[in-house]
């Protein structure tokens, strides 16, 4: 028996209400809000995110000897961005990591790769829609990851009991390389060329798993193109409240991510025998049934979706959302362009830059980040081991907002933050109110994008968030 | 730590000082042929009278080639030097070191900085190439987080540190103001002070040093050969540059209120100096004001107020101009401006001026009292990991 042995989601903090959209715009206003990746995120330190949370509640022995990152909006193109992910999560270096990026099809593929995979798998989709001011994309978009570790044995959760697919080739969605935006079709036609695909995909695959429409306890449907998403609705045959909640009121359609997002919802609450049916529209349509077992009660995400929209920052102003996406560019710091990392010592501290790994001095027991040789307490050196401070709780120590560094969201929030059982560290505090910043707020560590050079180099490292009180799960599940 | 110092064994008997501040018209070889010339003239010799120039400069030229070029130098020794921005007490160290080895009879010690061609607003230090994981935190930033951790240290309300800050910044633009070398030049309110566009945690523009050009230079030789030069030679009586772990960012241990290598710099120098009772022996202190925390927890690490109290004297005017043991009567780095290189000789400069009575209309009145010793603290880096200088100079030699 092949399934998901572990599970996660990623929301970022960040909403914007469609009704600052339409304010700014002169728009008819629509209702609720979509998650947005901050100013220093992208597909990959989400992808990582949720990947934490995925392993975090996984079984021993389940560590994944594959990884496949799914995105439509590759931070890098050329170079692998799931080595990244690979890094940031401390797999092992013998562990295969490999992208499927371009298309939201992607995020369905990387989920049959690792489901077809004879290893433990893991697939992270991971996405960031963006579209023209006003345009559908940027308003019905949203901004997450979902990551799914797939194994055998006990620990299956939900174990996948059929699954089909169609494949056209047809217009209905495009946007070459260096583009900000896609363009579509009319959007009657997509109507016209995915009915047919959903039908033989929805048949095939129920006809696999021996089932009828009604047996489905839960429906997953998601797509690129809402309209024959909604046809697909009526033609599936389920029940109607086994309709799944498709976030657009609270996350949007999260592309390449949002069938995963969707599917750890879904696994966050359902019980035990459940069969869930996830349907996704992408350049044809794919389906995949999934019955929960008795494992999953136990195996829960520790971040579940409802807690992380829960936790949503509101009111992100649409200025700022443009700022971020780089529509709206703005006079810079009379500053320095940021330093990019080299690549030598990048390579060299990996483990510290990448997997926050620190050391741990074997005589005295301090800590130290970053690492270094000799031990700031008692001197001894290269007597250190690692010790990894991803998942370790911090406060803050002393702080400042500075208004002169070069960030693409001021105040930049320095602060000085000691970790909890030892380890001083100075760091960026991002998603929070910086005036509610205090000596001794909560803090948990995140991976982000410190920011990209203009040569394009991709400066990754850890940050520190406050762990925001009404929603203690949704850093990770370890604060 | 060994520290036997050189306790009048080299004296100060010459120094230049150009004008700080934004010297569009003037280059860094401008800058270092009038801070030299100026020295060399105060001490009534010619270039080719010194035997070995010491360089202090950041980041304006690179090598001994900087200074030797500008002023043409007939193939004599000349080390350049950097630490940050104790650079030019630095270089000061080493010539008065060289000296009191036997190995030279006079020497210069020079500093430069030439900040405002650079187009940056603050200071701009490029760093080697890295993994790019340390926080990109501007100067005004680190210091900044001084505030809050002596705020809750010692149950001072942030309002009431705020107007502490205030007070120092008014008090060193006060100084200033009576100094024709000084980037500033004008008293400036409190209220504007107080209502200065936030830079950085609370600190505002005016609770910065200035971003500043300038170059500063001492002639130094034996304290036997002092009066050979000038009436009233400035005697080194103890000088203490320590490097510090940097441990204070990765050491829960460290807490922001204090600079650990301040402490051990003071008591190193006062040690070689003799000095036991810092506020009451010394006539004057020039301290690393570069931004107004800075200057009030020094004043705790150089012992011239209890832990905790700082905040407190800086308000009842204990270090004003007129006060039992005025700081920065120069105007500091705050008014005077913060030529990296030239900084810490341009504090020696003050104390030059003031042990000889010709600070004229800021001259203060503990020389007259009869007080005999002056300080330079000079500091680079940030809190918790920092190189740290003191010195102790003074107007007549030991008995």
């Amino acid at each position: 028996m092949r399934g998901i042995v572990g599970y996660g989601a990623y929301l970022p903090y960040f909403r914007l209400e469609r009704e600052a959209i339409a304010a700014a715009l002169g728009t008819p206003a629509g209702k609720g809000a979509r998650a947005v990746a901050s100013y220093d995120e992208d597909t990959t330190t989400m992808g990582v995110e949720a990947g934490r949370r995925a392993l975090a509640g996984a079984p021993s022995g389940c560590a994944p000897d594959l990884l496949y990152f799914a995105t439509a909006a590759p931070a890098y193109l050329d170079k692998t961005n799931a080595c990244a992910v690979h890094a940031a999560l401390g797999l092992e270096g013998s562990a295969l990591a490999v992208d499927m990026a371009g298309a939201v099809r992607s995020g369905l593929g990387a989920l049959r790769a690792a489901l077809d995979a004879s290893v433990p798998a893991l697939a992270v989709l991971s996405d960031i829609r963006t579209g023209l001011p006003g345009s559908s994309d940027e308003v019905n978009g949203g901004d997450a990851a979902a990551a799914f570790l797939f194994g055998t044995g006990e620990h299956v959760l939900a174990e996948v009991i059929g699954q089909a697919s169609s494949t056209e080739e047809f217009l209905d969605r495009w946007r070459t390389p260096g583009e900000a935006f896609s363009r579509v079709w009319e959007e009657r036609f997509g109507d016209h060329a995915y009915a047919p695909l959903v039908g033989a995909a929805w048949t095939d695959a129920l006809k696999s798993a021996g089932l009828t429409a009604d047996q489905v306890d839960v429906t997953i449907l998601t797509g690129v193109h809402r309209r024959a998403v909604r046809a697909a609705a009526r033609a599936l045959g389920v029940a109607p409240e086994s309709f799944a909640d498709d976030l657009s009121s609270t996350v949007g359609t999260s592309g390449t991510a949002h069938a995963g997002v969707m599917l750890a919802d879904a696994l966050d609450t359902a019980e035990a025998g459940k069969v869930i049916a996830v349907v996704v529209l992408a350049d044809g349509a794919s389906v995949l049934l999934l019955r929960t077992t008795e494992a999953l009660a136990e195996h829960r995400s520790a971040g579940p979706v409802a807690a992380q929209i829960a936790a949503g920052k509101r009111g992100l102003s649409y200025e700022a959302f443009l700022s971020w996406r780089g529509f709206l560019r703005r006079e810079p710091p009379r500053r320095p362009d940021p330093q990019p990392p080299a690549a030598p010592p990048a390579l060299r501290h990996e483990r510290w830059k990448f997997g926050f790994r620190s050391t741990r001095c074997e005589e005295c027991g301090t800590r130290h980040l970053p690492p270094g040789r000799v031990c700031l307490q008692c001197g001894a050196v290269d007597r250190m081991q690692d010790e990894n401070l991803a998942d370790v709780g911090a406060a803050v120590v002393t702080f400042t907002l500075d208004r002169l560094a070069y960030t693409p969201s001021p105040p930049l929030v320095g602060a000085v933050i000691d970790f909890d059982g030892g380890g001083r560290y100075r760091c960026e505090i991002t998603d929070c109110d910086p005036s509610a910043i205090r000596i001794g707020t909560r803090l948990a560590m995140t991976f982000r994008c410190t920011s990209v050079s203009a040569n394009g180099i991709h400066n990754y490292s850890w940050k520190a968030r406050p762990v925001h009180e009404d929603a203690t799960t949704s850093n990770g599940g370890t604060a | 730590m060994a520290s036997r110092g050189i306790r009048d064994r080299v004296a100060v008997v010459g120094m230049g000082c150009t004008k700080f501040g934004e010297r569009w018209d003037q280059g860094a070889d401008d800058l270092l042929v009038d801070a030299a010339g100026d020295a060399l003239a105060s001490a009534g010799i010619q270039r080719d009278d010194v035997d070995a120039f010491w360089l202090g400069t950041m980041g304006s030229g690179i090598s001994g080639l900087t200074l030797s070029r500008p002023l043409r130098i007939d193939y004599r020794p000349v080390s350049r030097l950097e630490n940050m921005c104790a650079t030019g007490s630095d270089a000061f160290r080493n010539a008065c070191y060289a000296v009191a080895s036997g190995a030279f009879d006079v020497v210069m010690a020079i500093g430069v900085e030439k900040l405002k061609d650079g187009g940056f607003s603050g200071l701009a230090i490029s760093s080697p190439p890295d993994d790019g994981t340390a926080p990109d935190l501007t100067a005004p930033a680190i210091f900044s987080l001084l505030s809050p951790a002596y705020a809750k240290k010692y149950g001072v309300d942030e309002a009431e540190l705020k107007d502490v800050f205030t007070r120092i910044a008014w008090k060193n633009h006060r100084n200033g103001a009576l100094n024709p070398r000084a980037q500033y030049r004008k008293e400036v309110p409190k209220e504007t002070i107080a209502r200065s566009p936030i830079v950085a945690g609370n600190l505002g523009i005016f609770d910065c040093s200035g971003v500043s050009d300038g170059a500063a230079a001492a002639i130094v030789v034996r304290a036997e050969d002092a009066h050979r030069y000038t009436d009233k030679p400035v005697y080194v009586k103890g000088m203490s540059m320590i490097s510090g772990p940097a441990t204070g960012a990765v050491d829960p241990e460290y807490d922001y209120t204090t600079f650990t290598e301040c402490v051990v710099a003071a008591n190193d120098a006062y040690a070689q100096a003799g000095v036991t009772d810092a506020r009451g022996q010394l006539a004057m202190a020039e301290v690393h004001d570069c931004f107004t925390p800075t200057e009030l927890v020094l004043m705790e690490d150089l012992g011239f107020a209890d832990r905790g109290t700082a905040w407190k004297e800086v308000m009842a005017g204990t270090f004003d101009l007129d006060g039992e043991l005025p700081v920065n009567p120069d105007g500091g780095l705050k008014a005077f401006g913060h030529p990296i290189g030239a900084s810490g000789l341009r504090m020696l400069f003050e104390c030059w001026l003031q042990l000889r009575d010709e600070a004229g209309e800021r001259q203060i009145g503990t020389i007259a009292q009869g007080k005999k010793l002056a300080l330079t603290h000079n500091l680079g880096g940030s809190p918790g990991e920092c190189v740290c200088y003191v010195s102790v100079v003074g107007s007549e030699p030991s008995a």
